[in-house]
């Protein structure tokens, strides 16, 4: 293999991760250095933590084949209001509003997974109409659209506190991220150990060094950084949690192994003796139960229920899904794919935020990075250029 | 020495990683049918890309020399132009389209600027359809007529662009022997009373030596031979000879064959269709099989033989399904796939690439999909115990691959069906209904699938066998069903069966049918 393949080979690959990177240094000149402050990372983390989340449960609803979940936002939106009228009007404990609200997540997953799953409405169609019955339901149980806030602190601290106090807070901070980056590393290394014992093709030793020593070095400068303020958000430990627990049943189960079948090829799936209908089922369910903790986070933040709650938040959850790679026709896509993709999309939102540019501009801004990023992870992936120059000489031409 | 109408020179034609044609040369007279022939991946189809401007010109080095002048093809509508048209193997049709629209889809019968002239359109189109024998009504769906009857509109549309040659590349691959026989017929009549020309790419041997005035032969992208008929006799094992370079005394292994206790046995099996339930598809079937017996089940396409075993497999096709099914003698329900599968049944897909394979996806973890549960502990895959059964496919099945993370589209025909057979020989099944289980793979590979359901045999497992190619059949199988409407209308000994006593069966049957 010649250098320029290898660094093509490495481009193709990492190509989110260097948009990524891009992007951060673009923000950090853009706001002469106010992106990357321990203060903002703190605020990234608490932005972006319920938009990684429905992410997630978007990026398992698009493998199944290309479906997506266009009712997550007002689902958010109806579960955080049903919530904050269950603690503030009924007095209820803080705990069982949660578990009812993640129940009511669980119902609408199990609601709209029926239709699309058993009796085949086109997920397009059922959650178009799930996003208009769950946006009546917000209206109605907010009494007409009337803002709730502010919610109890035992609610807020779940999902917007942080641990550690002010003073040990760097210490625990940094332990956290030394710990993440040393199980990582460990992981890296017995996956390589492995894989060279049964005689499989490794990557060098040299580049797995790198690869490890890169992403310790940037996680423990990340929490270092983020310690400086007042600990380590509860929020960032949910999102860790939501995105091993599912990189873990992507990757490594059974029932991971049976999604990404269904999405390659759903007909070769069935003949193979995997029930489909089950597994697309069990997408939605999952996708509204997530949109139900992303809807605990959300409101905590917020520390308010309002009738606009979410809207919008299921656009944001489909672009990080493709940001991320994820192919359109599904079977394609990672969960580590689909965080970068939801960052892209979070650190757009707060470096323009930074800059002070409208909410035109970034709404703009962020549909053509989208598109751009997208279109270079499209070209990146094609062997060379020449098809898309010709189809486009064919074109404006109409030669070659 | 006539001057061909038709002549490519030196072509050589790269990719990035390899050479496709390497120097091949090419001509064709006028009214003549060529045949081009050779295995999976000779170059056969590449080389017609060339010709029809798929790969432009520029992107290959030689010369195409047509009616005296050199050709610059940019595309596919620069060769249309001058007459020559390919036809794909994979039909280009779109199914909610009538006949006459298909046929003239890019090409239509217009009045004024952009603006479709619909009474031209279906009278010319009706013409085409007169002109090759296809009696339908062109307002017809595409969706509703047949693989075979869209293969002739395919040909209704060339002519309609007034070919003067016609590529066709594998036409009758996904046709039954009479359709396919017509279509060839259609070709001999072309030639000899519209001068048309046409190129042939098949794999069916027994066609070529039918049809062709003249066979190329493609072996690893060059050029090994040309026969012509007024020359040299044709003869298949002479065809063969030059396609694998090595002579191929047996077309199918040997085998003795061991027969044991009864595996299957089903009675009285009834299955209507999925959407007009009205419709039976399987009607009164009865039929079994023995442990290390190779049973085929012959029939035209449509005859039900895909529907019966599809229905046997966990009912995955098929509403209103009665009947019996016996494994070693025991009553079984099989509602779903993952019954079939614990019962010991395993159904090999006809169409590997869009039912059987996840093609995106690599050579492992399409063999381990269907036995997941054997590489789990409480739902957790075991990748160390994965790498090793694939690895141990790849090399009892000698599966051609660079490594078992290579996606399977990547891979040869031959070596896809291979990775299909392996994920159902993993599955460790009783009983393997293989459906069309050679379909498409080049005369080589086929021998290797052969062995393989040989040596399945004679482990003692029972294998179903459904083939449109009569002579892979009687090459293979130990005893013949004759399957014609959806109905069993007869059981042949591998003794008494020949090609000519079951087309007989099928035609009687059928002519029976019409009558009644």
């Amino acid at each position: 293999m010649s250098i320029r393949e290898k660094i093509g080979g490495i481009l193709k690959q990492y190509i989110m991760v260097i948009i990524l990177v891009a992007i951060l240094l673009i923000f950090q000149i853009t706001t002469s250095g106010a992106l990357l402050t321990s203060v903002n990372l703190f605020n990234l983390v608490n932005q972006n933590a319920y938009g990684m989340i429905l992410a997630v449960g978007m990026l398992i609803c698009v493998l199944t084949g290309g479906n997506v979940d266009l009712s997550v936002g007002s689902l958010l939106g109806f579960v955080s209001a049903c919530m904050a009228t269950f603690m503030t009007e009924y007095g209820m404990n803080t705990y069982l509003a949660i578990f009812l609200g993640l129940l009511i997540g669980i119902l609408a997953g199990v609601w709209q997974g029926f239709w699309i799953a058993y009796v085949r409405v086109p997920s397009f169609i059922t959650t178009l109409a799930g996003m208009l019955i769950f946006q009546g339901g917000i209206l109605l149980v907010l009494k007409g659209g009337k803002t709730i806030a502010p919610l109890p602190e035992s609610f807020n601290v779940l999902a917007s506190g942080y641990i550690g106090t002010a003073e040990a807070s760097g210490s625990i901070c940094l332990a956290v991220g030394v710990m993440i980056a040393l199980v990582f590393v460990f992981f890296q290394i017995k996956n390589y150990i492995t894989r060279k014992r049964n005689g499989y093709s490794v990557n060098r030793i040299g580049s797995l060094l790198l690869s490890c020593i890169i992403v310790s070095a940037v996680l423990i400068w990340a929490f270092a950084k983020i310690a400086e303020q007042r600990g380590v958000p509860t929020v960032l430990i949910l999102v860790g949690l939501v995105a091993l627990i599912y990189y873990f049943v992507t990757q490594k189960t059974v029932i991971g192994r049976h999604l990404y079948a269904l999405g390659g090829n759903a007909k070769a799936a069935k003949l193979s003796g995997i029930k489909t209908d089950r597994i697309l089922f069990l997408a939605y369910v999952n996708m509204s139960l997530l949109a139900a903790v992303a809807a605990v986070a959300y409101s905590a933040r917020m520390n308010a229920a309002a009738a606009t709650a979410g809207t919008g938040t299921e656009l944001d959850a489909i672009g990080a899904v493709f940001l991320g790679g994820a192919s359109a026709s599904g079977g394609i896509g990672t969960v580590g794919g689909t965080l970068i993709g939801a960052l892209i999309m979070g650190v757009l939102n707060n470096g323009m935020s930074i800059m002070g540019l409208g909410t035109d501009m970034q709404q703009a801004v962020k549909g053509l990075v989208l598109l751009a990023a997208v279109a270079v992870d499209v070209i990146s992936k094609q062997r060379t250029l020449d098809p898309i120059m010709n189809r486009i000489r064919l074109v404006f031409f109409n030669r070659l | 020495m006539t001057i061909p109408l038709i002549e490519m020179k030196n072509i050589t034609k790269t990719f990035p990683s390899v050479t496709a044609l390497d120097d091949v040369s090419f001509s064709l007279q006028e009214k003549e049918i060529h045949a081009l022939v050779g295995e999976n991946g000779a170059g056969k189809s590449t080389l017609m890309n060339v010709l029809s401007g798929v790969y432009p010109y520029g992107s290959y080095i030689g010369d195409i020399v047509f009616n005296g002048n050199i050709c610059k093809f940019n595309q596919l509508k620069d060769s249309e132009r001058m007459g020559i048209v390919i036809i794909h193997q994979e039909l280009a049709m779109v199914p909610y389209l009538t006949i006459a629209e298909n046929m003239f889809l890019g090409n239509e019968r217009i009045k004024g600027k952009g603006v479709i002239d619909w009474q031209k359109t279906y009278q010319d189109a009706e013409q085409y359809m007169e002109m090759i024998g296809l009696h339908e009504s062109a307002h017809t769906l595409v969706k509703d007529i047949g693989v075979g009857k869209q293969q002739m509109v395919e040909i209704a549309k060339a002519l309609a662009k007034n070919v003067k040659l016609l590529i066709l590349d594998e036409p009758t691959s996904a046709l039954n022997e009479s359709d396919a026989r017509h279509l060839l017929d259609l070709l001999l009549d072309f030639k000899k009373n519209r001068g048309i020309s046409s190129i042939i790419i098949s794999h069916k041997l027994d066609e070529v030596v039918y049809v062709a005035d003249k066979i190329t032969i493609i072996r690893d992208g060059m050029t090994i031979e040309t026969l012509d008929r007024s020359v040299n006799e044709f003869t298949e094992p002479r065809i063969v000879t030059g396609m694998v370079g090595r002579k191929m005394e047996e077309r199918y292994p040997h085998r003795t064959p061991a027969i044991q206790d009864i595996a299957l046995e089903v009675e009285n099996w009834d299955v209507y269709h999925p959407l007009y339930n009205d419709r039976k598809v399987v009607d009164d079937v009865s039929f079994h099989a023995h442990k290390g017996e190779v049973v085929g089940i012959a029939g035209l396409i449509g005859a039900g033989r895909t529907e019966l075993c599809q229905s046997l497999f966990g009912k995955v096709y098929g509403t209103k399904i009665s009947g019996v099914i016996k494994i070693k003698g025991e009553p079984v329900r099989l509602d779903t796939v993952s019954q079939a599968i614990s019962a010991g049944i395993a159904y090999v897909t006809e169409d590997r690439k869009s039912d059987g394979l996840v093609l995106k996806d690599s050579v492992q973890r399409n063999i381990t999909l269907a036995s997941l549960e054997k590489i789990q502990e409480r739902g957790v895959l075991n990748f160390d115990k994965e790498c090793q059964v694939a690895d141990e496919y790849v090399e009892t099945l000698s599966i051609k691959t660079p490594s078992i993370d290579q996606f399977v589209e990547n891979l040869s025909g031959g070596n896809q069906q291979k990775v299909l057979l392996a994920k159902w020989i993993y599955a460790q099944p009783d009983i393997l209904l293989l459906d069309e289980p050679t379909r498409g793979i080049d005369v080589g590979s086929k021998y290797e699938i052969y062995c393989i359901i040989d040596k399945l045999a004679a482990e003692g497992k029972c294998i179903c066998m459904v083939s449109s190619e009569l002579p892979e059949l009687l090459g293979m199988c130990d005893r013949v069903y004759v399957m014609c409407e959806g109905r069993i209308i007869g059981e042949l000994q591998r003794s008494e069966a020949t090609q000519e006593i079951i087309m007989d069966m099928i035609l009687q049957a059928s002519k029976r049918e019409t009558n009644s």
